[in-house]
């Protein structure tokens, strides 16, 4: 598979703070990437530094920001706008050929056409994020940022988010997503990016970690023998960074 | 830029409250601190009451000045209520109605009349320490007022009588001599008794009356211009030292209509950058669709354009009261630009250091009231270390040298407008220099 994204040791300081130290990683095209970690393991600075909102202070992206559509935690919109209107602004912002048909298109995909004449503010918060998303795509970027997109959702909006990212990626679209949420990225990411302390400590699938957190090996796991349940990867997180930290 | 104006002008035109509230605010603090300005403290409401006998009058040299025009002059200063009895006059005041009460004594006649007496009038007031003092001002300079009325009318007389003296004629004072020669003429008289009279000690002692006679009448026609001097020892002429002298309805006019230029430009700046913050927009937008300078110009340029057609059909709508000179438009427009070009730069250095629009305009009233206030404060009502600080607080906010462009393009005052132009356009410069470091720090 190609690669879409490669991150080459990515850091960021604020003053004396480290928030990435040397964070390296690839990211095929078609790939669901999760970005796993404790509160303040550096996910949000990493996707911010892909996206080009913040700048690194060391390391190289392969990409552009404008190459690399984002979706902010917060949905990063206009809400006396309408959802149309929010569209057309970041359309013409990208230079998108026709701004109307570009709008009319992501309505179209985002299943949002009903709902294009009504002011943001008075959309759901599933709703609001898939604009959100939608904005993100609008300049048909190969890579896709999502910062924690499902932080605000309800059960069954989160499903519609995830139904609607599997159809990107299964169109070739690679995207890295922050979570804090194990069973998430056990569900619906192809791999694992871990951070602690903004430092890489784990890249690898669901499998992978739950072996080296001491569960059933990979290969069980691949033959068969023990489909692991929901939960298993988050005690085998947990388990992973607690022996990280009794080894440091 | 384009794009983003349709933007938030598409927002501002779906926030109607905000923007009635921009608007209107503005505007009625402008007419407030205009009318405040323009209009002269109101005069003090004092019972007086009057105990001199009706018809009274102080004799001078024979001429009769009567008392009643003192206290005329004395009621004409103030918003006066005449009492008849000294309990009427202590109850106006205790009971908040007048804010003191003056008490024309009946002997003031006579006093003044004797020459060697003052006569003495009182004031009776109450309240707090503020009151006191505001009181007592109003009222020293409206007693002022009148007792240099009352003492031109004696200095008239007198110099009534010393004419009669002079000139000859009746004095009109008991004893006095009716139809007497006149001091003037005695000289004239004595030389042609003298011509008549043989060389000797007579004609000797005649030479000697005649001319201390002469002596005599040079200086008593002096001492009338003596009098009015002593009545008014000092006159002022002033002097403006450049430019021409503002009426103060019309500095009210620029002073108001700064105003609103003011809180305008800087609240719709201040807000502008905050709501990007606060939809979480900026940090979308300026990663790589629109540079920072782009987007704080467009925010600077929206909110002066904006603040400076308000502040244009106010000072239109003004117009109509006070007189202008609408020759001078052009000018207006030029000042009204670099204030509003200053003021909105300064509203996204603000507007960068709040998280939401609520928190942004708190900053923006907080920031800008006191120091647009501190820049009318005139040099002479403080000390003059406060005073040096006060300018220098002055010369890095907008507020002072938008006032004087704006009152030098309306009123032709000085300093002349390309000064403060120049200095409006370096703060602009300065302060979206500070705006772009803070859009930095807020990403």
């Amino acid at each position: 598979m190609s690669v879409a994204l490669r991150v080459s040791a990515l850091g960021k300081r604020f003053g004396e703070l480290v928030a990435l130290e040397d964070v390296s990683f690839e990211l095929a095209a078609g790939e669901l990437l999760a970005v796993l970690g404790p509160n303040g393991a550096g996910k949000t600075t990493l996707l911010s530094a892909i996206a080009g909102v913040q700048a690194a202070t060391s390391g190289t992206i392969n990409r552009t920001p404008r190459e690399i559509g984002w979706a902010p935690q917060q949905p990063a919109l206009y809400s006396k706008l309408t959802v149309a209107e929010n569209l057309e602004l970041f359309a013409r912002l990208e230079h998108a050929g026709d701004p109307r048909e570009t709008v009319d298109a992501m309505l179209a995909q985002t299943g949002l056409a009903e709902r294009a004449d009504e002011q943001l503010g008075r959309l759901s918060g599933g709703n609001r994020q898939r604009v959100n998303v939608a904005i993100g795509l609008l300049g048909d970027p190969p890579v896709l940022a999502l910062d924690e997109p499902s932080a605000s959702l309800d059960p069954a909006q989160r499903e519609r988010l995830w139904t609607f990212v599997s159809g990107l990626t299964a169109a070739g679209r690679a995207v890295i997503f922050s979570t804090h949420n194990p069973a998430e990225a056990q569900r619906h990411a192809d791999r694992l990016l871990v951070l602690d302390g903004g430092r890489l400590v784990f890249d690898g699938t669901t499998g992978e970690l739950l072996a080296r957190a001491g569960g059933a090996t990979p290969q069980a796991l691949a033959g068969g023998g023990a489909q692991p349940s929901e939960g298993d990867l988050e005690h085998a997180l947990v388990a992973f960074l607690e022996r990280r930290e009794a080894a440091a | 830029m384009r794009t983003l104006l349709r933007k938030d002008l598409l927002i501002l035109a779906r926030s109607r409250l905000l923007v009635v509230v921009l608007v209107l605010y503005p505007v009625v603090i402008a007419l407030l601190i205009g009318f405040a300005l323009s209009r002269g403290p109101a005069r003090p409401h004092v019972a007086v009451l009057d105990e001199t006998p009706p018809g009274q009058t102080v004799e001078v040299g024979g001429r009769r000045v009567p008392v009643s025009s003192y206290v005329d002059d004395l009621l004409s200063g103030v918003d006066a209520t005449r009492v008849s009895t000294r309990a009427q006059a202590l109850d106006e005041v205790s009971s908040g109605r007048a804010v003191a009460a003056v008490v024309v004594p009946p002997d003031v006649a006579a006093r003044v009349s004797s020459g060697t007496t003052q006569a003495q009038i009182e004031l009776i007031y109450n309240g707090n320490a503020l009151q006191q003092s505001l009181v007592s001002q109003e009222l020293r300079s409206a007693l002022a007022e009148a007792n240099v009325g009352f003492s031109e009318q004696i200095q008239r007389a007198a110099a009534e009588a010393i004419g009669v003296l002079l000139r000859g004629g009746n004095l009109g004072v008991l004893g006095a001599p009716s139809g007497f020669v006149g001091l003037e003429k005695v000289p004239a008289v004595l030389e042609r008794v003298i011509a008549r009279t043989p060389p000797g000690p007579d004609r000797k002692s005649l030479q000697e009356v005649e001319s201390f006679a002469r002596f005599a009448a040079q200086n008593l026609e002096t001492s009338k211009r003596v009098l009015a001097t002593i009545g008014q020892p000092i006159k002022v002429h002033s002097v403006l030292l450049s430019g021409r002298r503002t009426p103060l309805n019309s500095f009210a006019v620029v002073v108001a209509a700064s105003f609103s230029l003011m809180f305008l430009a800087v609240l719709l700046a201040a807000g502008g950058i905050a709501l990007e913050r606060e939809e979480g927009a900026l940090a979308r937008l300026v990663r790589g669709l629109v540079s920072a300078w782009s987007l704080l110009s467009e925010k600077v340029v929206l909110s002066a354009c904006c603040a400076l057609l308000v502040a244009l059909a106010m000072l239109a709508g003004v117009g109509a009261f006070v007189s202008l000179d609408w020759g001078r438009f052009p000018l207006w427009l030029a000042a009204l630009a670099c204030g509003a070009l200053a003021f909105a730069a300064l509203g996204t250095a603000i507007g960068v250091l709040a998280r939401d629009v609520r928190a942004s305009s708190v900053l923006a009233f907080l920031a800008t009231l006191p120091l647009a206030f501190l820049a009318l404060v005139p040099s002479a009502a403080v000390g003059h270390g406060f005073y040096d600080a006060i300018s220098v607080i002055s010369f890095v906010f907008p507020f002072k040298p938008a006032l004087q462009a704006l009152d030098a393009a309306v009123n032709d005052a000085s300093p002349p407008l390309l000064g403060p132009a120049v200095h409006l356009l370096v703060l602009t410069a300065a302060f979206a220099a500070l705006a772009r470091a803070g859009l930095r720090r807020a990403l």
